[in-house]
């Protein structure tokens, strides 16, 4: 029996085990350029949040058609990972579905068939997202943001998803049919009947010449298997990324109430020096600066939001702002926020240091990337913040950024500016006097 | 007015002078003093604490901005300023507990002032009203003015989203006999009126519409008599909501706690 076989499976199995895994290491080295935040207390909490979140989906149920079917190919995914690993340990072992002679014969049929009806779910599902997108046009899959790349991806995530499971049908029905064939050194074990792939047996068995049929059956086993070794490589450079980040994105959400926004120690010292509540200590911290400009100013945990985002756009279709047709868009945020984060890790990684990186191209806060009038537009409502089914938080981006032309810049629209010295001044945003305010007393005693 | 309840609003100032504690702050808000369709909110809800015989007192002229509108427009430094003097004074008076008509004002001292110092039970006023209608200290009119009127809630995204607070104003709702329906996004996916994050005091960037048509759009659609709110801000777009879709003969925009004075007999 020739080794080559296997040692071509080892080989696509250590490249692709390389470049995965040179490539996660420059995520989380890029999502590590964020500034530290503290998320983690409350540990039973957060698992909590996690299970219901990620693996319950309970945010996706939200909308309960398109909740289920994601469910179908979450399931899938995860299930038929069981015959992933049959597959490798065939490939590595040169073996023939090795859980056929570890499992009893009926179980392994029934796995097997299993694993076929999500094959066949996550089949219908995709196909039906594929119309979503692109014959209904569902227009949170047509925003500006969603044009090129974006757009292809997203359809080349559900074919490739499709073709990889035509591929396993294909293989189990090819089997099927060698089973019954009588030939030399034939190694298609009994395995009985597989529910789905059976349909197709009829359409193999007309194929007369035993090695065509093992060349099929060949053919789609190593068609998936390299096809899944080269989706795992290609999910990291694309939206579909939230299948794993899914996980520690949830685990690390905001715990606090929605409408808390965080108060900037630097600033409280400023403040109660200035009010005489505490003695200056003389003491400068390292202020850095107010807000965020780039994505090194923003905390890590806004980049692991970024790179989680599938773009689904749940948040942008419930936006005050984009659904009354202002330039703003949550998922853009996100998305800026990660094709930055890219472009930084790309200097990085071509030798330049941190500093000189975040000097070359345009920062965050851009028209390249996110602009004033996207940043203007937010009301702080929480929707996308609500609506995102694995809590990316977009409305803490954009605050930094609020802070950052407000504090720094000094460039807050002009009525704002009013408010402010309002607010100083007169204590109310608006221009009355101080003296005013307790005026509606005579009102209740009329 | 049948009863002759004579309404009174002691001063904070006053009543540490002469030594009293009283049991609640009833914080206004800048919204709550100054504006005069916020105004009626105010003596409306100061009229049923009143009429309950709830120990309260306000802050009157040392009231001063939360801060909030500073915050959400970027300004920390400013809002740090307001959040540290309001804080200051109202533990100088041993302040506890805080009521107030306004859910930035609310989410402001419940969320972020506990970090700078300032730790109060904070709750607004649509909680506030539930309690009173559960303990059965406000008992409504049977058959008032509001059979067979549809009455919707918009949700407050400061109370709603930001706070998880939800059912309270609908409780104060039901008890008032009226026909209560929802419009096509309430609760966590309420549609905000516009005004959050600031945008009350400036104009919207360019678009298609403004959010409060957008909004009462959704409040015509499900043949809604009262838009019901919790917030001046809201109040202010829903009122210019009416407006902009040609409605304001057709709907009125009340706050929650005018329904339960209306429906008491106290205006």
């Amino acid at each position: 029996m020739s080794f080559l076989p296997q040692l071509i499976f080892l080989i696509a199995l250590g490249i692709t085990g390389y470049l995965v895994s040179r490539r996660v290491s420059r995520i989380s080295q890029n999502i590590l350029l964020g500034k530290p935040l503290a998320r983690k207390d409350k540990p039973v909490k957060r698992l909590q949040t996690m299970a219901l979140i990620a693996m319950g989906q309970k945010k996706m149920f939200t909308r309960p058609l398109a909740g289920l079917m994601h469910f179908v190919i979450y399931a899938g995914f995860v299930l038929i990972n069981i015959e992933v690993l049959e597959i490798v340990i065939d490939g590595i072992a040169g073996t023939h579905r090795i859980f056929a002679y570890v499992l009893p014969s009926s179980f392994y049929a029934f796995l097997i068939s299993f694993f076929e009806f999500l094959a066949v779910g996550v089949m219908l599902s995709c196909v039906l997202f594929l119309i979503r997108r692109n014959v209904m046009k569902l227009p949170r899959f047509w925003k500006p943001e969603m044009k090129g790349w974006p757009a292809l991806d997203a359809n080349l995530i559900l074919i490739i998803e499709i073709v990889l499971m035509v591929f396993i049908l294909t293989m189990n029905a090819a089997d099927q049919v060698l089973q019954t064939r009588d030939f030399a050194d034939n190694h298609y074990t009994q395995t009985g009947v597989f529910a789905f792939s059976q349909l197709l047996v009829p359409m193999l068995s007309s194929i007369e010449s035993n090695s065509t049929l093992v060349f099929i059956e060949r053919f789609g086993w190593w068609a998936h298997i390299l096809g899944i070794f080269a989706f795992a490589f290609y999910v990291t450079y694309s939206k579909h990324l939230h299948i794993a980040l899914a996980f520690p994105n949830t685990y690390f959400s905001n715990l606090e109430p929605k409408g808390k926004f965080e108060n900037m120690p630097s600033v409280t010292k400023e403040v109660k020096i200035a009010m005489g509540l505490i003695e200056d200590d003389g003491v400068v911290d390292e202020v850095g600066k107010f807000g965020a400009k780039d994505v090194n100013d923003l905390a890590w945990k806004n980049l692991m939001d970024a790179y989680a985002c599938t773009e689904c756009g749940r948040c942008t279709s419930q936006c005050p702002a984009n659904i009354t047709g202002k330039k703003l868009s949550p998922r853009k945020v996100m998305m800026d926020t990660r094709d930055r984060l890219e472009e930084v890790g790309q200097y990085i990684q071509s030798g330049k240091s941190k500093e000189e990186a975040f000097e070359m191209g345009s920062a965050l806060y851009s028209d390249e990337y996110v602009s004033r009038e996207e940043l203007m537009a937010c009301t702080t409502c929480n929707a996308c913040v609500d609506a995102c089914p694995i809590n990316i938080d977009p409305l803490s981006i954009i605050m930094q950024m609020r802070q950052y032309i407000a504090m720094e810049e000094a460039d807050a629209p002009q009525s704002w500016n009013m408010v402010f010295s309002n607010i100083e001044n007169n204590l109310a945003p608006w221009q009355f006097s101080p003296s005013d305010r307790a005026n509606w007393i005579q009102d209740v005693e009329k | 007015m049948s009863e002759t309840t004579t309404f009174k609003v002691p001063l904070m100032a006053d009543l540490a002078a002469e030594g009293k504690n009283p049991e609640v702050l009833f914080w206004v808000g800048c919204a709550g003093s100054f504006d005069d369709r916020y105004k009626k909110v105010t003596v409306a809800f100061v009229k049923i604490l009143n009429k309950v015989g709830i120990d309260f007192a306000v802050l009157g002229t040392e009231e001063a901005c939360t801060g909030d509108p500073a915050k959400r427009a970027g300004n920390e430094f400013l809002f740090q300023m307001q959040a540290v003097q309001n804080i200051e004074l109202m533990n100088g008076y041993g302040i506890k507990k805080i009521v107030t008509a306004c859910p930035h004002c609310f989410n402001t001292i419940k969320n972020e002032y506990p970090q700078l110092g300032g730790e109060y039970e904070v709750i607004h006023h649509s909680t506030f009203l539930q309690q009173l209608i559960n303990d059965g200290k406000v008992k409504m009119k049977e058959s008032g003015d509001f059979k067979g009127k549809k009455i919707t809630y918009h949700d407050s995204c400061y109370l709603g989203r930001a706070n998880d607070i939800y059912e309270a104003p609908r409780d104060v709702l039901k008890m008032l006999d009226a026909d209560l329906v929802e419009m096509k996004n309430c609760r966590t996916k309420g549609l905000c009126c516009g005004a959050g994050g600031a945008q009350m005091f400036k104009d919207a960037e360019k678009g298609k519409k403004e959010v409060s048509q957008e909004r009462m759009e959704q409040a015509i659609e499900v043949k809604a008599d009262i838009v019901s709110v919790a917030c001046p801000f809201c109040m202010v777009m829903m009122t210019d909501g009416t407006k902009q879709t040609g409605k304001e003969k057709e709907i009125k925009v009340y706050d929650l706690a005018e329904l339960v004075a209306q429906a008491e007999g106290l205006n």
